[in-house]
């Protein structure tokens, strides 16, 4: 642009350069910022955001089956909030509650002043209130929101009312979102490392982003492709999912699920470098078997290309379609092992302290694996029959991605707000939101495990009798986790608005904590490095870095 | 920290707040709400034919807009090593994104041609498929599938424009690439000559495909209707011909730079960035030809 000036040189004239290039006031500010923290806080307060919507909606829901019988809803509204909260919760706050992290903690952990495409990233976050403004006005339309499942599979998705071209352009624009998000971290890790920080000594949260990154670039694409041709399908004619014309339904399903078992990795390996970087900090010790956890991630990242007809087992597959996808699926549990074990062998005699981050980090460990264990059940063709479309699938999948994913997204955000904010959080608080979302997690969800053994079908506004008592105590068990969410809003707002009389937090926070983030000043300023920190990476390993002892403390 | 004001500043490029993205937003969203509106046929006081053509009006300004910055960022020098880096791997990865997409649709075809039609013919363990639901089907392809949707059709045959078009395609990559060794061998003439051939072949290229699917719709009765073989027909050679016009537009926009006197012999990332598209395009032509055309 004509009338900019080029940041690059402003930036040499010192260290005080950044107060005068400091962002414009109010609205604009947040509108047009290209600052890679600015955007981080915009992501990570619009994923809260829509924690809380999809929070609300699956509260709905849960309190539509706290009773046989139908109460508050009619079944296809019923259908309407449940599928709203898979997608808020997918699209609107786990996905965009990683990049935000991203946003915040790539540049300044691999040395970076800003992601590679800063105007890019600022297109890639507010696609989604404008997507999730398309998607929502589904509730005002004829037939309103989308109701069968945020799988959509046709043909029932096809009999949808006037807000299907509104839910299939919002995904597109979610998807064109994770794309550029993706193309940007990924940029920024192989293109903008300090000097001297080569791949394999790089933080392993930025690895697992990179990962993250490739699977988002390969498959949001085919998303795109099954949704456009869901709306060709529907509009323009096209048989792609129609028998009559040649199509067939389960070619949906296939498309779909090439795209959606590597999301559902998207919504973990970030999770697994978030845990791979906090629990080192609170046992003091290097993470065991750094090299192993990045090939366990990249080969989960392969793996999780070549596994997705297990959803389909019930279709009526091939047999020798059921036993490749069967097998391959199982074999996915070599390298989720790999990292529990690591994780565990890093805990193995470390001097362990158990500050917030790291209750969460090990309550994932532990929840996570019992996620896993259930998708091992489900990976076996035979015994899916079983499992399929039953609560035991509900309580699996919720099992990797609220003690999964969602409490890697706390456990990050407690670990890294010092840093964010400049103040220490109240740690007897935040100990206390750690014990209350535990208990009541598994309250609502384990005995989903049981409902659905008993052979409870999900996706339904009523069930039988039978399954009364059960479903109770998981809608109590919801209620009460929501409720336990306020005690982290308080802390959040306590820490960004009202910090008076708060501890202030030193640069390293944490006296385990090693990597790059941690020698910039605390709240971090508005650009982390002015130059490349080359001088600040030479040791042998990121964790090696010790900021009091190790080299850059010995270079003042 | 010395003053360093060349292209090769070893420091960060970090550019100032730009209002753009978010005004692109608002062109698209208005584009979806009026075209969404379109196709439900939905009424209401607000005039959605309208947004049709306000959106992109402001889409394309927009996009305009931006690429209009960043170009005199680049020509002014902003643009340090690290910065032309961080084009090439995103350019990269956005044409692998690009490729993906393309995959879906291919996949689509593979499935149809390859599985599900044989199995409405009831084929192996489909016998019943074949025998019970539609026992006058006869699997081959191309189909309209066992309903005959859209009614009896003409295949499109692939010796006939197809193959010009291949030609076409293929000999534009080849004039592209001589207009790049022209340009880093400083014989900017010889570059915009080599780039208005190109241009020109992409143009020619979409008319004979405009032709076609004329011919398609009038004489063949192949139309988007035809069952799963005008779907993946259309919908397959519809992208790519979309992304051929989007890259002659884009090879059109280079050489007017070249006109400005945009670009050295050493440093024309723009240039290069097209280059690598129009390839894009030509390679998944020749799939397209092979797997739609020939198979
Ligand atoms: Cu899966």
């Amino acid at each position: 642009m004509a009338e900019q000036t080029i940041h690059g040189e402003a930036l040499e004239h010192g260290p005080q350069a950044d107060h005068g290039h400091g962002p414009p006031k109010g609205i604009m500010r947040w509108i047009s910022t290209t600052n890679h923290k600015d955007l981080g806080t915009l992501y990570l307060v619009f994923s809260c955001l829509m924690f809380i919507i999809g929070g609300i909606f699956s509260l709905v829901v849960r309190a539509e089956l706290m009773e046989p019988g139908l109460q508050f809803l009619d079944p296809s509204t019923y259908n309407e909030f449940m599928t709203m909260h898979a997608l808020v919760m997918i699209f609107g706050a786990i996905m965009p509650g990683f990049v935000g992290l991203a946003n915040w903690m790539v540049p300044m952990e691999v040395g970076a002043s800003d992601l590679a495409l800063p105007r890019v990233n600022n297109w890639g976050f507010w696609l989604l209130p404008f997507a999730f403004v398309l998607l929502f006005s589904g509730f005002f339309m004829p037939g309103g929101a989308p109701q069968f499942g945020w799988t959509m599979y046709p043909p029932m998705v096809l009999q949808m009312g006037a807000a299907f071209p509104f839910m299939i352009f919002a995904v597109h624009l979610m998807g064109i979102s994770s794309i550029t998000g993706a193309i940007n971290v990924a940029v920024t890790i192989l293109n903008m490392r300090a000097p001297g920080m080569t791949l394999m000594k790089m933080p392993i949260f930025a690895w697992s982003w990179l990962i993250t990154a490739y699977l988002l670039i390969v498959t949001m694409p085919v998303l795109a492709g099954a949704v456009t041709m869901l709306l060709t399908d529907k509009y323009f004619g096209t048989s792609f999912f129609d028998a009559t014309g040649g199509g067939d339904p389960i070619l949906y399903e296939h498309v779909f699920w090439f795209f959606g078992h590597p999301e559902v990795y998207i919504m973990i390996l970030p999770a697994f470098g978030i845990i791979s970087t906090i629990i080192p900090t609170f046992a003091r010790k290097p993470l065991f078997g750094y090299e192993s956890m990045v090939y366990a991630l990249a080969c989960i990242g392969f793996l999780s290309m070549i596994v997705w007809a297990h959803h389909m087992f019930a279709d009526g597959l091939p047999l020798p379609a059921e036993l490749f996808f069967m097998f391959s699926t199982m074999l996915i549990s070599v390298p989720t092992g790999v990292k529990i074990f690591n994780w565990v062998a890093t805990m193995w005699r470390g001097s362990m302290t158990y500050e917030t981050p790291m209750l969460f980090s090990i309550a994932f460990v532990v929840l996570f694996s019992i996620g896993g264990f259930s998708g091992l059940m489900m990976a076996m063709a035979p015994v899916d029959f079983q499992y399929h479309n039953t609560y035991f699938i509900v309580a699996h999948f919720h099992y990797v991605l609220v003690p999964g994913a969602a409490f890697s997204i706390i456990a990050a955000v407690y670990y890294w707000l010092p840093k964010w904010t400049g103040v220490m959080y109240n740690e007897k608080l935040g100990k206390l939101h750690f014990w209350l979302s535990l208990v009541f997690i598994n309250v609502i969800f384990f005995p989903q495990h049981f409902l659905g053994l008993a052979g409870m079908i999900r996706r339904t506004a009523d069930y039988p009798v039978q399954f009364a008592d059960w479903n109770m105590v998981s809608s109590i068990g919801a209620f009460a986790f929501f409720a336990s969410q306020f005690i982290f809003f308080y802390i959040l707002i306590r820490c960004l608005w009202f910090r008076k009389g708060m501890v202030k937090a030193t640069d390293r926070v944490w006296d385990g904590a090693y990597g790059l983030e941690w020698v910039v000043p605390s709240p971090a300023p508005y650009h982390s490095f002015h130059e490349p920190p080359g001088e600040y990476v030479d040791a042998e390993s990121p964790w090696v870095l010790d900021v009091d002892h190790g080299p850059m403390a010995a270079r003042g | 920290m010395e003053k360093v004001a060349t292209n090769e500043n070893p420091h960060y490029f970090v550019p100032t707040p730009v209002p753009w993205p978010f005004i692109l937003l608002i062109g698209i969203t208005l584009t979806i709400f009026g075209f969404g509106h379109w196709l439900e046929g939905y009424v209401t006081v607000i005039p959605w034919k309208l947004l049709v053509i306000v959106g992109p009006v402001i889409f394309f300004s927009i996009v305009f807009r931006w690429f209009w910055g960043v170009v005199h960022e680049s020509e002014r020098g902003a643009y340090n090593r690290q910065v032309d880096m961080t084009y090439r791997m995103g350019m990269g990865w956005f044409i692998f994104s690009e490729v993906c997409f393309f995959g879906a649709f291919f996949g689509a075809l593979f499935y149809t041609h390859v599985l599900s039609i044989p199995w409405l013919g009831g084929e192996g363990a489909k016998f019943f498929t074949g025998s019970v639901l539609w026992p006058d089907f006869t699997p081959v392809w191309p189909s309209n599938g066992p309903g005959a949707v859209g009614g009896e059709f003409e295949a499109m045959a692939p010796w006939g424009l197809a193959a010009i078009n291949t030609v076409l395609l293929v000999t534009s990559s080849f004039t592209l690439t001589w207009a790049h060794h022209a340009l880093k061998d400083s014989s900017r003439a010889k570059c915009i000559a080599f780039m208005i051939l190109t241009v020109a072949l992409g143009l020619v290229f979409l008319s004979l495909q405009a032709y076609e699917y004329h011919e398609a719709y009038t004489i063949q009765n192949l139309t988007l209707h035809s069952g799963v073989y005008g779907s993946t027909f259309f919908m397959l050679t519809g992208f790519h011909g979309l992304h051929v016009t989007i890259g002659t537009i884009m090879l059109i926009v280079i050489t007017c730079r070249l006109f400005a006197g945009h670009f050295t012999p050493e440093r024309h990332f723009g240039f290069e960035g097209v280059a690598w598209y129009w390839h894009f395009v030509d390679v998944v032509w020749i799939l397209l030809f092979t797997f739609v055309y020939i198979l």
